[in-house]
């Protein structure tokens, strides 16, 4: 990647001789309060073209999709659709574009049918009022076409999200859109969906439309990319060309080094069992009952696909979910979860996967926050202990390196890794036995991922039990003594940490037996 | 603090105008009454400042004045029963209000604007019900329950016929110096500007934020009832069809002057408490200032009202814009 001095070649090519770029970003930068997202980062994309972006979490992919869709500006650099240069002022401006995002988290209306949605603010009419029959032919074709053998007049909650997720493509089809960006569409699809996207995908590219394909999902990457563009701390870490797309290649690109030393996987001692689960039922599935242990100074990850269940299972644990049926075990005392104020008493602590609604009030200072949870510890009667409320800021604020200019910044202007580490600074400050985390670094950058990780196994050797959620396989892989796979609301295994490997898990996350 | 320097501006300009363009108004009677109606309305207002604060709204303590300011004399008069009992009985009726109030709020989930609005028509239909929509006063006895309402202390070196403090001022102070207390030195007070700004993480941290939420609900009940004595005791005659109309709408405009953000979380109790005294002086201008015509007093508060919000999220905008840039380096 050395853009400078292909520079006035490039013009050149595109006057003329090799296929000319659809799509192209040069030096795009952008910047959130505290973070750097973005540092120059080149993107090239040809018509027909699927391009794989992969990086890690906070590798800054999701910043580039919004910007390429408009939903964020960027603060220098250019974007050139045909060669001509853009800037997009909103969403709008990129569909009228041609450019698509279709988000990881489905922006579909729900309680409304499916030829409604494709068509949503562009409706079809007639003498002013909606034109419904036109709607409902044209949105037949459009379903045609990704391959999606439903009535349009079927209501789109009732549908799958792999099928929700084909309506979102026909409806950007349908705007048509010649760049369509999916950020982790396999996320939450079963084996069978995953194979009848990427079918669409494939069908989409052969017609000319051009594919950005985020995922964290090496294997469905090298099946499908025709190219990969690597990020790392917002910047170009390399690309690869179809025939070198190899498993290993892309994550020595993510990770710029090796994983061992980003993982420790030391050997741990683990203690006596410090909680059982027994036959627990969550609101969400009340039809499984759970049951496992942990034991003190143990970390055992939860695996499994998005919606089956692992962060319902968490919020039971710690009580904000009140629990429909069985019981916990912890450490001499048994009682069915029912209350969060109940799970701190017994000395849990949830970090939440959603940190600005569940983890943090993000307008109150650093130190209010960390504060909370020890509040009814601490109190003096009732009366605020200042004096204790500092102590836990100042210590914590040291010992996780947090980056702030005072301990009365409000939350919402930290970065989200330090914005992690408050959370985690105020569960630390109640000296937990059994810290669950969900989905602990989920959009950190890497620097205070590592900072995680570190702490993790630090707590773990003062005998502190954690349970902790991920989406991320390599995290699965690199700090689990154990882990716990989910598949839709129940536990389908168990696997030791000899036996942890991508598809190991993979087989009992998606319903498969035991490997 | 920062957040009440705002409203002390405002307060203040307002005074000083008022007083420039009225002779009368810095007279000792004037003032006089002009601190029994902030006292009065301060009380109201820091009760619906707690509601505000955890992001709700309580629309009934306009007619929660009317029932307790109708029903004690009624209890008192009507009733013949003891003062010991009448004042229990009130009691129990204000905290009945509340708890049911923020029951129906966090049990049922219902919304508090359709809750108290509820409220509101019920408990002054109530009134009207059981008075019969006669006028209702204490007449001439009780002196000694009149005295809270009525009582002057004089200061030191002026003679009482010229100019006393009203009592209901020294229970503002003490109920103004207690509501501080509380929600600034306490977890409880702590926790309602927790769970104001974001429920959900407030229940992740360990926070019954139902209790607290219902705890609020009482303490505006609570302070309405007891701005509903104090206010029959100013006028001690009150007719149930229009006693503390609109009130609640006063009570809530002086929480917002003060700094109280509907969406929760914030707001001091001296802000609220010079909210209440800034309302007080407008209405006050409006009636003494010759060339203002009185039946636009609405019009008058209402674009106050307006101008303070928006300086105040202009204000803020700024200070944000500035910890971003601060944030940045």
């Amino acid at each position: 990647m050395n853009p400078a001095p292909t520079e006035p070649l490039n013009s050149v090519d595109e006057a003329g001789l090799s296929p000319p770029l659809l799509l192209e970003g040069r030096g795009i930068t952008k910047s959130f309060p505290g973070v750097k997202a973005l540092k120059g980062v080149d993107l090239k994309l040809s018509p027909g073209e699927v391009l794989a972006v992969i990086g890690e979490n906070g590798a800054g992919k999701s910043t580039l999709m919004k910007i390429l869709a408009g939903v964020q500006s960027h603060d220098e650099g250019e974007l050139r659709i045909d060669g001509q240069p853009v800037r997009f002022s909103g969403v709008e401006d990129a569909l009228g574009n041609g450019i698509a995002l279709i988000h990881q988290e489905l922006n579909l209306a729900d309680n409304l049918d499916v030829a409604a949605n494709i068509f949503l603010g562009r409706e079809p009419r007639r003498f002013g009022l909606m034109n419904t029959s036109l709607m409902h032919a044209q949105a037949s074709d459009w379903l045609q076409k990704v391959g999606l053998r439903v009535p349009p007049e079927t209501i789109v909650g009732h549908l799958t999200i792999g099928h929700q997720q084909l309506v979102e493509i026909a409806k950007a089809l349908s705007v048509n859109a010649r760049v369509l960006i999916m950020d982790e569409p396999t996320s939450s699809l079963s084996q069978h969906e995953t194979e009848q996207l990427f079918a669409v995908i494939r069908d989409l590219s052969a017609k000319g439309v051009a594919i950005v394909y985020i995922s964290h999902r090496l294997g469905e990457v090298k099946a499908l990319a025709h190219r990969v563009t690597v990020l790392r701390d917002g910047e170009n870490a390399g690309s690869i060309e179809k025939q070198d797309i190899h498993h290993d290649q892309m994550v020595r690109l993510m990770v710029g080094r090796d994983v061992s030393q980003y993982y420790a996987l030391k050997e741990r001692q683990t203690g006596e069992v410090i909680m059982k689960v027994e036959g627990l039922r969550t609101p969400h599935a009340p039809e499984h009952a759970l049951h496992f242990e942990l034991r003190s100074g143990e970390i055992v990850g939860v695996a499994g696909l998005v919606g089956a269940g692992r962060t319902e299972m968490l919020q039971t644990l710690f009580g904000v979910a009140p629990a429909v049926g069985g019981s916990m075990w912890v450490a001499g005392r048994s009682f069915t979860p029912q209350s969060a104020a109940q799970a701190i008493e017994c000395g849990l602590a949830l970090v939440p996967e959603d940190r600005k609604q569940q983890g943090l009030i993000l307008e109150m200072a650093i130190k209010e926050n960390m504060s909370l949870a020890s509040l009814r510890r601490d109190q003096r009667r009732g009366f605020l202990d200042f004096g204790s409320e500092q102590d836990i800021a100042d210590r914590m604020i040291a010992d996780m390196r947090i980056k702030t200019p005072s301990d009365m910044q409000q939350a919402q202007y930290l970065s989200g890794g330090n914005q992690q580490k408050v959370v985690l600074g105020k569960w630390l400050a109640m000296k937990p036995r059994i810290l669950l985390l969900d989905e602990p670094t989920r959009g950190i950058d890497v620097g205070a991922k590592q900072d995680i990780y570190r702490l993790m196994e630090k707590l773990a050797e003062q005998g502190v039990a954690i349970l902790f959620v991920s989406s991320e396989m390599e995290e699965i892989i690199g700090m689990s003594d154990r882990a716990l796979i989910m598949h839709e609301g129940r536990l389908a295994g168990g696997l030791p940490r000899a036996e942890l490997s991508e598809q190991s898990v993979m087989q009992l996350a998606t319903g498969g037996d035991r490997p | 603090m920062k957040k009440i320097y705002g409203i002390t501006g405002i307060f203040m300009v307002v005074f000083i105008l008022t007083a420039l363009m009225s002779s009368s108004f810095l007279t000792p009677y004037n003032m006089e009454r002009l601190i029994l109606r902030t006292s009065l309305f301060g009380i109201i207002s820091i009760g619906v400042g707690f509601v505000i604060i955890t992001s709700g709204i309580d629309l009934s303590i306009g007619s929660v004045i009317c029932l307790i300011g109708c029903g004690l004399p009624w209890l008192l008069t009507k009733l013949s029963l003891s003062m010991p009992i009448a004042i229990l009985v009130v009691l129990l009726a204000t905290l009945m209000i509340g708890l049911l109030h923020g029951l129906l709020i966090t049990k049922l989930k219902l919304q508090p604007f359709v809750v108290t609005l509820c409220g509101l028509l019920m408990y002054r239909g109530l009134t009207r019900g059981f008075t019969g929509d006669q006028t209702q006063g204490f007449g001439q006895v009780f002196k000694e329950l009149r005295w809270l309402g009525e009582g002057r202390v004089a200061l030191p070196g002026i003679p009482l016929e010229t100019f006393g403090l009203p009592v209901p001022f020294f229970i503002l102070v003490l109920v103004a110096i207690l509501a501080s207390i509380f929600l600034n030195r306490t977890i409880y007070g702590r926790y309602l500007l927790a769970l104001g700004r974001n429920e959900q993480a407030a229940r992740y941290s360990g926070i019954h934020t139902d209790k607290m939420i219902v705890l609020a609900y009482l303490i505006c009940a609570g302070l309405a009832g007891l701005g509903g004595v104090l206010f029959i005791l100013d006028v001690n005659s009150a007719q149930p069809v229009d006693f503390g109309n609109f009130y609640e709408l006063y009570a809530i405009a002086a929480a917002v002057l003060g700094g109280c953000s509907l969406r929760g979380g914030q707001g001091t109790i001296l802000g609220v408490v010079i909210g209440a005294a800034l309302m007080q002086v407008l209405r006050n201008m409006i009636t003494l200032v010759d060339w203002i015509p009185t039946h636009i007093e609405y019009a008058v508060i209402g674009a106050v009202i307006l101008v303070g919000v928006v300086a105040d999220e202009v204000v803020k905008r700024v200070a944000s814009s500035r910890q971003i840039a601060a944030s940045r380096q």
